[in-house]
């Protein structure tokens, strides 16, 4: 490879390196979109939209968006697209075949995705929201895109269009682990050519598609948590009344 | 065994009297109750350790009724498995409370039953009369822990696979049997949908079975020589004019209510959970389990669920290094014993002869770190089993112990409860000289419990219970 190019793919590849080795770039917070119907139902559009070309959501109904305030009408009005009907699960009409071979990897199943990528540096919405936003311009890559939090991704920005295009700045500073030596280190992103949305407008959009694959997740939660406010209410009334009915009868032992 | 004899009610007695006088001429309906519960007087003194036992009971049905729900829908096949257990979370009505409950019951077990332990060995529980009490019990922990592992690969995620296959290659480190012994054991050359269909089968059946009759047999022990008690005095040795022990009362009411208050906060602490946070920071449902299996993708950290970790870690602990620290404290207890001890001299030499085996077979040469690791892994479960005979203590209860040999006691819990939290995190050099010395620590306690437990000056055990009225 000639010298320029070899030094475009170290630079391309140091920014995943630099913090690879640290267990990960630190991940933003993701807003809390559990109990906004209107950002779901957005998140929602995008989801189908955008991820469903190439992912999976298998275990996903469908209808089960009623429960985000949608009729059956407007689901199979919107959000609907190649022939399936309202009963059915979200499915990709991409064959595994296909995605190996254009991706090098079977793009994984989204359906509960959020609650894979927790770990201790933050939630999955944590994960998700970085990661969605993180995609940047890497003329090494195969896709032409390379990410923060998935260094060397095979996954195109598919939402290039609403974030526009934005390639990484680096800056040098004194190498923290050889004195003397200077290493190349992540200075943030510079947006190249705008897209659709303005930076607020797109971290919102990203936010609302991040909180529908949280609820998507696990479409119970709020049931949930609804449910166990009285169960355990109930049950600190019964211990308490259990605790008085266990100290009135052992008042006899001496 | 005399002729049946029918018992007579007045023909005005209650329907339901007369039902139950029919069925106990026929079945020892009543007398199983009264010999059982009703009338089965334990000690007046149980204190907050005494709960588990019956918390575990409880624990045990609630999987039952949980895991006879999720077999309704649950699917046997490595490629529908995954897709099951979603489909019980979303579409089943209630599917994701009989999840929860599970999954959260299967961690709440394992709390009880090692603070279940945790009192036999804070009062002497397993103390003559009571060793075959203890031996069901270990039994009834080995089969726990093998119904928990059976039932970790069903959801078939990621580290439902990897933690299967990790742990059925343990068994490939055994010498000469180990790699077809491994291979018997999944059904194939690797984790795959043959060892799915019959890790099932253990779980739903097999290990339940044997499970509930190790239960039985645990409390007919139980029931047989009576309850301990936290001051370890055997109650039975002073009876009252009733022939009841002075220092017991009936089961029935007062353990019924005691019991069921006990059951309450439990349940208390148990929908908190299930309803608030059934992962439990990712300790009760691993997030890595979120990801369906793959066997052509390692996960960067395997480690098996939290209740396994302590054990785990003295497998990891088991390095090549570490062979040659262990090759020296066999040698030095053998020392120990030929010196302390006051074994017959045959069986000093045997005890010699065989550590002189081991200590060769330690050498890097004979049998690597990986096997010994397993079989100390092994070891570190299996030296419980031999508790009632290594505490040489002449008072039963760690409240008439010297009080030094309660920071013995402490040392041991904090050992266990180290080397539990070192088996969750990935290893470093650091967390493994840590886990050393922790593996040392925890097989010094029962190794050399002849000697330390009957050390010390022990303090007077009184004649009745310790009960302050209510």
């Amino acid at each position: 490879m000639k010298f320029p190019k070899r030094l475009l793919a170290i630079l391309a590849l140091l920014p995943g390196l630099a913090f690879a080795n640290e267990g990960g770039i630190a991940l933003d917070k993701a807003p809390d979109r559990s109990n906004n119907m209107a950002a779901l139902q957005h998140g929602a559009k995008l989801f189908v939209n955008y991820c469903l070309n190439c992912h999976n959501a298998s275990s996903m109904r469908y209808n089960r968006l009623k429960d985000l305030g949608l009729s059956e009408e407007q689901i199979k009005a919107n959000l609907l697209f190649t022939g399936e009907k309202v009963g059915e699960m979200m499915t990709t009409t991409m064959k595994p075949n296909d995605a190996k071979a254009w991706f090098g990897v079977v793009p994984p199943d989204l359906s509960v995705i959020q609650r894979a990528k927790a770990s201790g540096a933050g939630t999955g919405s944590d994960y998700l929201y970085t990661y969605l936003r993180t995609f940047y311009k890497d003329d090494t890559r195969p896709t032409g895109w390379n990410n923060m939090v998935v260094p060397n991704v095979a996954m195109p920005h598919v939402l290039w269009e609403l974030q526009g295009v934005q390639k990484v700045v680096m800056k040098e500073v004194p190498d923290p682990h050889a004195h003397g030596k200077m290493i190349h280190q992540f200075a943030g992103f510079e947006q190249v050519t705008p897209g659709k949305l303005q930076k607020l407008e797109f971290d919102t959009a990203v936010a609302d598609l991040v909180g529908y694959m949280e609820w998507m997740a696990e479409p119970a939660a709020q049931t949930r948590k609804k449910l166990g406010a009285i169960v355990v209410l109930f049950m600190a009334v019964f211990a308490f009344l259990a605790w008085r009915l266990n100290a009135s009868f052992w008042k006899e032992v001496k | 065994m005399g002729a049946f004899k029918e018992t007579k009610f007045p023909a005005d007695a209650p329907a339901a009297q007369k039902a139950l006088g029919w069925v106990d001429d026929r079945f020892p309906l009543t007398k199983l109750w009264n010999d059982q519960w009703g009338k089965y007087y334990a000690p007046k003194n149980f204190n907050f350790w005494y709960i588990f036992g019956s918390l575990a009971m409880l624990v045990l049905v609630l999987q039952i009724v949980t895991g006879i729900f999720l077999t309704m829908h649950y699917k046997p096949d490595a490629n529908l498995a995954f897709a099951s257990v979603e489909y019980i979370m979303r579409e089943v009505p209630w599917g994701w409370l009989v999840r929860y409950m599970h999954s959260t019951g299967a961690s709440a077990f394992f709390i009880i039953v090692y603070l279940h332990m945790t009192r036999g060995l804070l009062y002497g529980s397993y103390r003559k009369p009571r060793e075959l009490i203890w031996l069901f019990g270990f039994a009834i922990f080995l089969c726990l822990m093998a119904e928990a592992f059976f039932g970790y690969l069903l959801p078939w995620g990621q580290m439902s696979y990897w933690g299967a296959q990790v742990i059925v290659n343990l068994f490939g480190a055994i010498p000469l049997i180990g790699p077809d012994l491994s291979l018997w054991i999944r059904g194939d050359y690797v984790v795959s949908d043959a060892t799915l269909n019959r890790f099932f089968a253990f779980h739903v059946i097999a290990i339940p079975l044997v499970l509930l009759g190790l239960v039985a047999a645990h409390l007919i022990a139980l029931h047989e020589v009576g309850s301990s008690n936290p001051d370890g005095i055997e109650v039975k040795e002073n009876l009252g004019p009733d022939g009841h022990p002075v220092d017991s009362i009936p089961s029935h009411p007062y353990y019924t209510v005691h019991d069921l208050f006990g059951v309450s906060v439990f349940l208390l602490i148990f929908s908190t959970v299930v309803f608030f946070a059934p992962e439990m920071g990712g300790y009760f449902l691993e997030y890595n389990n979120f990801l369906p299996g793959d066997s052509l993708k390692t996960p960067l950290h395997i480690a098996p669920t939290w209740y396994f970790t302590a054990f785990y870690s003295v497998l990891r602990a088991t390095t090549a290094d570490f062979m040659w620290v262990l090759m020296f404290f066999v040698a030095a207890y053998v020392v120990f014993v030929w010196l302390k001890s006051r074994l017959a001299r045959t069986t000093k030499i045997a005890i010699a002869v065989i550590a002189l085996v081991a200590i060769i077979g330690m050498l890097p040469q004979i049998l690597d770190a990986k096997f010994w690791g397993v079989v100390f892994f092994g070891g570190s479960v299996v030296i419980l089993a031999f508790l009632p005979w290594l505490d040489k203590s002449p008072v039963k209860s760690i409240r008439y112990r010297p009080t030094w040999h309660k920071y013995v006691y402490a040392v041991f819990f904090l050992s266990f409860l180290t080397l539990g939290y070192l088996g969750t995190l990935a290893p470093t050099d650091a967390r493994t000289i840590v886990s050393q010395v922790c593996t040392l620590l925890y097989f010094s306690f029962f190794l050399f419990m002849p000697w330390w437990s009957a050390a010390g000056t022990f303090k007077k055990v009184p004649d009745r219970v310790v009960f302050h009225a209510h």
